[in-house]
């Protein structure tokens, strides 16, 4: 049965649409009288959290956003930041998080295809990609296939695209059983000055349909991505789209060659709400109305309707508004990759948003409200409670320190993510000079030039303290870009938390913004793009409030890169930034003391600022061998990863616990060939750091009694991933 | 020497394919477009390079080994023209019948993308005479269906003539390939398949140059 265009507007149509009585009256107000079928479909879709940032937003306005390399901030499909020689970088970091759960391999392969979009909508050509994915506890009985569904979705849609995946995480824990995340990170080059935005400029031109066809699937998604889960979240598999990535590489392809044609005036990729948003987007932009026509839309079912067609999800789409002398050359472009091309409308200088089809005006809508006059909010928030500090006097050492080291090199939240990553190809387009494993994914551009990438958040410590939390998501990030000898120079976010309509929830979503911001301001690393996915909460159940920071560097030459890798026997362990001590919610407490609790490590900025700048002057000169941040672990984990990654083995000087297994930031774990010489340079840019030990050519951690043989610490770091997917475990 | 490389739509390592041919031959390779229904003169090398032609859909390769080029390219190699299918590459070309098998699912049902270990089993071949018989090189992989299989007389018949050029070895065989076998050669000598990816370890950025000598041996070939 089609729905008609005049059906009766009931309460239940409105709350089924995610609208509440006060948004609908407002809306009423603004149109002076009932709405159609269609209409209420366009402003649910459009007003939603996820399209309009209605509780975020005037949060997220405290983010910096500018610095002397960003040439477009938030606002626009994704960022963009100058990296010298005519060259830009667009990156941009965007959540799937509900549609993963209801179907995890389409769910999380739509979400890296909408964020590759989302980059070669500007112009540039994808280069990496990074996930981020946050699952519920291993014992879960859903965790299992979620994890195997979204892994092979990202791969299936990115290997198939041909971006290599360079860098990501993966979590597990309970509080995400009923709402994993999926957050999709896409990083392209363009040349700076020719970047395509969004706005559309010009009356009466041509606005293009192009790419696949549109169809029913994922209508409501926006919607369904604005509400929390109950039992029935089975239910709105419908809602979930499906992916194509070979349409979206012959997409990509031809949306090049028309950018370089020179006929592109303004281009919005189809993502959230579909035609809807990216319509009402170019026109609102540039102050003008659009004309839509969607008799003309190319549709791949039968009788669809305007509602249908409005809210539709399908994938690999893009709206342009074209000069119109150009039409010919951008048809013949897009016939070539076998895609479709077709005129549905024109800009107009109305600002209504209008809608035809089958001879009805079935939309006529004011664009400026719907698009960026949107409703804002200012929810109330109270403030986190702090935690009190959890004292190393406190937390038991352990009995035999060789097996904690092992059961914690082997849980699920440390051990080797190499399952994931084998499965996503991280090789293609010949340019990738560190793969996931290290501290960053590192990507050559051209000649010696690169980019350094990263993902990071330690949920469990913004849930302890949001703001620290926002804070150590920012510092870290910054510090794997630096570990590998990059300038950092951007971030993008993406801020996963439950109901903002709870003030607990809203509060951790402030401070953790002001900890991100402040951190942000500290570090000179403007957030250029980002996203915002809340209500992620389950029969009331809310999320880890997980902030991902997604960050971008700079390395002027390769041939500095370092890698966590020790290098040669003899050479000096040397632990920079000061020795540890802080256990409360490390890894330690929760792996092998199964305990959760305490203040997350505090982040000084200013003592972060130093001992990066230090590092990456080490870096720089030559002066280190092998470098590694010391976050998840502590310096325990660092060492062990080092040893692995290098094949070669270390003595260390005898640690307490505290020392050995503490997450205090703002430190760095070196190797080096002239050890007085690194100690020195730190004593003069006033960097607490001391010998910890050697690296040894025997394949084991020897520390006082302890001898671990490589092989036992890569079977236990490698294996826990297989064999529990293998439900060996 | 006059190299050229055919882009399919979904086809995505042509780029990685073309560096690799430009760092040996000194030329910018040819891209052929899969709507071509002729090869260029004087052409001493077609390369099918990797990806996801069509999607993958109906079944790799299938759809591509249909397409106008491919005739071509099929016509040309009956009178000995030197052409390698490297991944998708290979299974285009097997499709098309100038390989005998086919490449099926991985056996761990996963796509994989890591660093193995080839042994050159026959370096008589155009694309393996740098390298000494028995040599083992690190190569990379990235594939969902690399699984080679083919009858029983063939699986003898490849052994019995040398026509395995590739094996995987040290127990690095990824995608539970028949007798680890990594790479054929048709009987003619003039058409390599191979799933492994030999452009991208080529050069200091890519860790190892060990496959550098199998690109160098086309110009010895």
């Amino acid at each position: 049965m089609r729905i008609p265009n005049d059906l009766q507007i009931t309460p239940e149509l409105i709350a089924q649409h995610g609208l509440k009585p006060e948004e609908y009256q407002h809306f009423l107000d603004l149109l002076g009288r009932e709405p159609t079928i269609t209409e209420l479909g366009i402003v649910s879709a459009m007003w939603n959290e996820h399209c309009s940032y209605k509780s975020s937003k005037k949060w997220l306005k405290t983010l910096p956003t500018a610095g002397r390399r960003v040439i477009q901030g938030p606002g626009e499909n994704a960022g963009v930041v100058d990296i010298g020689d005519g060259q830009a970088i667009v990156f941009k970091m965007e959540s799937h998080n509900h549609p993963s759960f209801i179907e995890p391999y389409q769910g999380s392969a739509t979400g890296v295809g909408g964020i590759l979009r989302d980059v070669f909508t500007m112009g540039a050509r994808p280069i990496a990609a990074l996930n981020a994915l946050r699952f519920g506890d291993p014992s879960h009985p859903r965790t299992r296939h979620l994890v195997s569904g979204v892994v092979a979705g990202v791969g299936g849609y990115g290997n198939s695209f041909g971006v290599p995946t360079l860098g990501g995480e993966v979590n597990f824990h309970a509080r995400y059983n009923g709402n994993i995340l999926v957050n999709a990170m896409a990083v392209g080059l363009a040349d700076a000055d020719r970047i395509f935005y969004s706005k559309a400029k010009g009356v009466g031109l041509p606005v293009v349909y192009l790419g696949a066809k549109t169809g029913r699937d994922g209508i409501h998604g926006a919607t369904m991505a604005s509400a929390e889960f109950d039992d029935k979240a089975e239910e709105k598999r419908p809602t979930v789209q499906v992916g194509d990535p070979f349409t979206e590489k012959c997409l990509l392809e031809a949306c090049l060659e028309l950018m370089a044609s020179g006929a592109v005036i303004a281009i919005q990729d189809m993502g959230a709400a579909g035609l809807t948003c990216s319509a009402v987007e170019m026109g609102a932009k540039g102050d003008l109305g659009i004309d839509l026509d969607l008799d003309r839309v190319p549709c791949r079912e039968e009788r669809m309707t305007a509602y249908e067609m409005m809210l539709s999800e399908s994938q690999e789409r893009m709206l342009m508004v074209l000069k119109p002398e150009k039409e010919k050359e951008a048809e013949a472009i897009f016939r070539k990759w076998g895609l479709d091309f077709a005129i549905v409308g024109e800009t107009t200088d109305t600002l209504r948003f209008i809608i035809r089809h089958e001879g009805e005006t079935k939309a006529d809508l004011p664009i400026k409200q719907l698009g960026d006059e949107a409703p804002e909010y200012d929810r109330p928030w109270v403030e986190p409670k702090k935690q009190p500090t959890l004292m190393a006097r406190d937390v038991p050492a352990p009995r035999d320190m060789k097996a904690a080291l092992l059961q914690m090199m082997a849980s699920p939240n440390m051990c080797s993510r190499r399952w994931v990553w084998e499965q996503y190809d991280t090789l293609i387009q010949s340019n990738s000079a560190q793969v996931p494993g290290g501290d960053a994914g590192v990507v050559r551009i051209k000649g010696k030039k690169a980019i350094a990438v990263s993902s990071d958040v330690t949920p469990r410590y913004v849930e302890a303290d949001p703001f620290e939390g926002g804070k150590q998501a920012v510092a870290e990030c910054w510090r794997n870009l630096t570990a590998v000898g990059a300038e950092p120079l951007a971030v993008t976010d993406n801020l996963n938390f439950g109901n903002p309509e709870k003030p607990e929830i809203m509060g951790q979503l402030v401070f953790a913004i002001k900890g991100i911001g402040e951190a942000c301001r500290a570090l000179d690393f403007p957030v250029v793009s980002g996203n915002v996915s809340l209500y992620n909460e389950t029969n009331g159940q809310a999320i880890l409030p997980t902030p991902t920071i997604g960050g971008v560097g700079l390395l002027r030459d390769l041939s500095t890169m370092a890698t966590i890798a020790f290098k040669k026997s003899g050479q000096k362990v040397i632990e920079i930034g000061g020795p540890g001590g802080h256990l409360g919610q490390s890894i330690y407490l929760a792996a092998v003391l199964g305990r959760e609790e305490g203040a997350p490590p505090p982040v000084d900025l200013a003592r972060e600022k130093t001992a990066g700048n230090l590092i990456r002057s080490l870096i720089k000169s030559a002066q280190v061998t092998a470098v590694h941040d010391i976050s998840d672990g502590g310096l325990a984990a660092a060492v062990a990863e080092m040893a692995l990654a290098g094949r070669l083995g270390a003595k260390l000087e005898k640690l307490d616990h505290a020392q050995f297994f503490g997450e205090d930031q703002a430190r760095y774990v070196v190797t080096a060939r002239n050890a007085r010489a690194v100690l020195a340079a730190a004593k003069k840019a006033r960097v607490p750091a001391r010998i910890v030990g050697e690296v040894t050519a025997t394949p084991s951690l020897k520390m006082g009694r302890m001898t671990l043989s490589l092989k036992d610490l890569r079977q236990a770091h490698e294996g826990w991933f297989p064999a529990y997917m293998a439900k060996e475990l | 020497m006059k190299t050229a490389v055919v882009t399919f739509p979904g086809i995505n390592r042509e780029t990685d394919m073309m560096r690799a041919l430009k760092l040996v031959t000194g030329k910018t390779p040819v891209n052929l477009w899969h709507t071509e229904t002729e090869l260029p003169r004087g052409l001493d090398l077609v390369v099918v390079p990797g990806g996801f032609s069509y999607g993958d859909y109906l079944r790799c390769g299938a759809i591509a080994a249909r397409s106008p080029i491919m005739s071509a390219i099929r016509a040309k190699a009956l009178e000995g023209l030197k052409v390698l299918g490297v991944c998708n590459g290979f299974q285009i070309i097997t499709e098309a019948g100038l390989l005998p098998g086919a490449l099926v699912r991985n056996a761990s049902l996963h796509f994989v993308c890591r660093e193995v270990q080839l042994r050159v089993e026959n370096n008589r071949t155009f694309f393996t005479n740098r390298m000494k018989k028995g040599a083992v090189v690190s190569c990379p992989v990235a594939h969902g269906e690399g699984n080679y299989i083919c009858d029983p007389k063939t699986l003898t018949a490849l052994e019995a003539e040398g026509r395995v050029v590739f094996r995987y070895a040290a127990g690095t065989n990824p995608n539970g390939a028949m007798n680890d076998i990594a790479g054929i050669v048709n009987q003619a000598g003039n058409v390599i398949g191979m799933m492994p990816h030999p452009e991208n370890m080529i050069e200091p950025l890519h860790g190892r140059m060990d496959c550098l000598p199998l690109f160098e041996s086309l110009l010895a070939a």
